[in-house]
């Protein structure tokens, strides 16, 4: 049934990458499209024959992409960490921690293993479009010498700093799941469940979402692309592949797991919001790699995601601190965080498309419909998301992610899509309508794929070696009885 | 002897004990502390989970004194501590039986 579904999203995927080309050609007719930047510094090259050399890597790109990947490594360690960990109770202070950090060590290991070559190769795999061989498996073939393609025409990045680069965005990934379900899971099977999800679920997602030839070897294979860039979807820093796909999986696992003894019935304030107060801020910070550094040059789309990714976020914040003051009269420390980190997942698909303008109105959208979720649909459901990871991550991902077809549009000031099919990468003509119907493809498609992967998983785990501790474990904390230590002795 | 225990406002502590010093009151015993009377105690928001705390943090003051002093320290307890709105406490006044000094084994008054 899953084989006879995705025979569904390929002919669908195939019908719109030719809707892809006729805009192309329209876009070849009109003479009077304005050449893109990329377009500008481009060294025009015969496609076919096309071998990037050294001379095209600039130092300046790669001294920001490596500061941008430890950047990002820092939102995950100590970030996202404390984020949480402030979040739960005092007993499950280092189970939090520990499942974070030892996610990082993992996720960065299986990514050296295999996970590079399955996102981001198209060559001895059955379906290169959705997921990639392993002929670059323990990054064979990759050394000093190998690059890596930019947005624009021969403009190349050393491959290890692509390599890395895109390491930590597979480590943070799989750490936000953790937070919806804080407090009750097995360290071990959690270990276990995230190989698995990396292999099956986020290495093809960023192959689908993310991969393609380069902006001077499309234009001779314009079909070696991830399915949904295929389809033209835009997803400027991982809406798709870090956020909703995160959110997804941990909505599955809340409710596979079930809720946390005495949810709803006893208190389980937040132990420490100075620690999530660190976390949201070391986020914020360590997001302007995350977004920025999406461009892969250091230039002005870096500079415009950066302004995005610092506007979007402090609008998300004053709104949800304002959604508070009406709603509860008082406007909390932890409701600003998390419209910061609402507004940050939101214009992570956009950082690179939107105009700061339209940037603020759809991180302050984030604010308004995560709100309604962490507040409302959450209690009225009952369903046990310790640290609102779907309802942030999950629903911030995707207003985001259908928000970037609006906001991506040239009339709004946005940047349109790149036609990098043409010889020298130009801007197309851009369809708002059709591009936000592309947009809520991909955002399904995502949602399918790591939903029902998430619950194999997870369902297979639960019924061999457990996702779930005892009750008597549950109570004593996570900390003493899987950890054997206390976060806090005094 | 009257041993004399006062649940007061946090905030008003410093000013309690000043006011006793200055009527002669050697010394007191403070604990932080936690319960409700008719202020009913207050209500947490964290996202979307509320939860109504009915324990408010309180100061308790223990002083030991002489008959004489007794009245006098219940008065000016009660009119430094008053904020003149719910909340502000209580004073209990109990017989004490013996005091004794542990370092002199003086005991009575003159252990005070």
């Amino acid at each position: 049934m899953i084989r006879k579904l995705l025979c569904g999203a390929g002919a669908f995927g195939a019908s719109l990458f030719a809707a892809t080309a006729a805009w192309a050609q329209e876009a070849t007719a009109a003479a009077t499209e304005a050449a893109t930047e990329a377009a500008a510094t481009a060294v025009a090259a015969a496609p076919a024959a096309f071998t990037p050399t050294a001379e095209m890597v600039n130092k300046g790109d790669v001294a920001w992409m490596m500061v941008a990947t430890a950047f990002v490594l820092m939102m995950s360690v100590p970030a996202l960490a404390l984020f949480y960990g402030g979040l739960v109770r005092t007993k499950n202070m280092l189970s939090v921690l520990m499942q974070v950090l030892t996610i990082v060590c993992v996720a960065a290991l299986v990514w050296f293993a295999w996970g590079y070559s399955m996102a981001f190769t198209s060559t001895g795999s059955p379906f290169p479009k959705l997921f990639g061989g392993f002929d670059k498996a323990f990054l064979a073939g990759v050394d000093v010498t190998t690059l890596a393609a930019t947005f624009s025409n021969g403009v190349y990045l050393p491959e290890l700093v692509f390599v890395m680069f895109q390491m930590t965005f597979a480590c943070i990934t799989p750490a936000l799941i953790v937070g919806a379900f804080a407090e009750r899971v097995k360290f071990t099977p959690l270990i276990l469940f995230v190989v698995g999800w990396l292999t099956l679920a986020y290495f093809p997602v960023a192959h689908m979402v993310w991969y393609w030839a380069g902006p001077d070897f499309l234009p001779a294979a314009p079909d070696d692309t991830g399915l949904l860039w295929g389809w033209g979807a835009l997803d400027f820093a991982g809406g798709t592949v870090v956020h909703i796909n995160a959110g997804i999986a941990g909505l599955i696992g809340c409710l596979v797991i079930g809720p946390r003894l005495g949810y709803r019935s006893e208190p389980m304030p937040p132990h420490s919001l100075v620690m999530t107060m660190i976390g949201a801020s070391l986020l914020w910070i360590g997001w302007f790699g995350f977004n920025a550094g999406s461009a892969l040059e250091s230039n002005a789309f870096a500079a415009l995601a950066f302004i995005n990714t610092f506007v979007a976020t402090a609008a998300a914040g004053v709104v949800w601190a304002i959604i508070e003051q009406i709603v509860h009269k008082k406007p909390s420390l932890l409701g600003a965080a998390s419209g910061v980190v609402a507004g940050l997942v939101a214009i992570t698909p956009a950082a690179g498309f939107a105009h700061p303008g339209t940037a603020i109105i759809l991180g302050a959208l984030a604010s308004v419909v995560c709100f309604f979720f962490v507040t409302t649909v959450k209690n009225k459901l009952g369903y046990d998301d310790s640290l609102d990871v779907f309802g942030i991550h999950a629903v911030g991902g995707i207003v985001g992610a259908i928000g970037t077809g609006v906001v991506a549009d040239p009339a709004l000031g946005g940047q349109g899509w790149i036609d990098y099919t043409a010889p020298v990468a130009k801007a197309g003509v851009y369809d708002m309508a059709g591009q936000v119907m592309t947009q809520i493809w991909a955002v399904g498609t995502t949602v399918v794929w790591t939903g029902v992967v998430s619950a194999a998983l997870f369902l297979i785990l639960k019924y061999t070696v457990g996702l779930r501790p005892s009750a008597d474990v549950e109570t004593s904390g996570l900390d003493i009885t899987e950890h054997g230590e206390r976060a806090y002795n005094y | 002897m009257k041993f004399i225990i006062a649940i007061i406002k946090p905030f008003k502590l410093d000013e309690v004990r000043e006011a006793l010093g200055a009527i002669g009151v050697a010394g007191m015993t403070v604990s932080e502390v936690k319960g409700f009377g008719r202020q009913k105690g207050q209500t947490e928001i964290y996202r979307g989970a509320e939860y109504s705390t009915n324990m408010l943090p309180k100061v308790k003051i223990e002083v030991a004194t002489s008959d004489d002093l007794a009245a006098q320290v219940v008065e000016t307890i009660q009119q430094t501590a008053s904020t003149e709105a719910i909340g502000d406490g209580k004073i209990f006044v109990l017989d004490l039986a013996s005091a004794l000094r542990i370092r002199t084994g003086e005991s009575g008054d003159t252990a005070l």
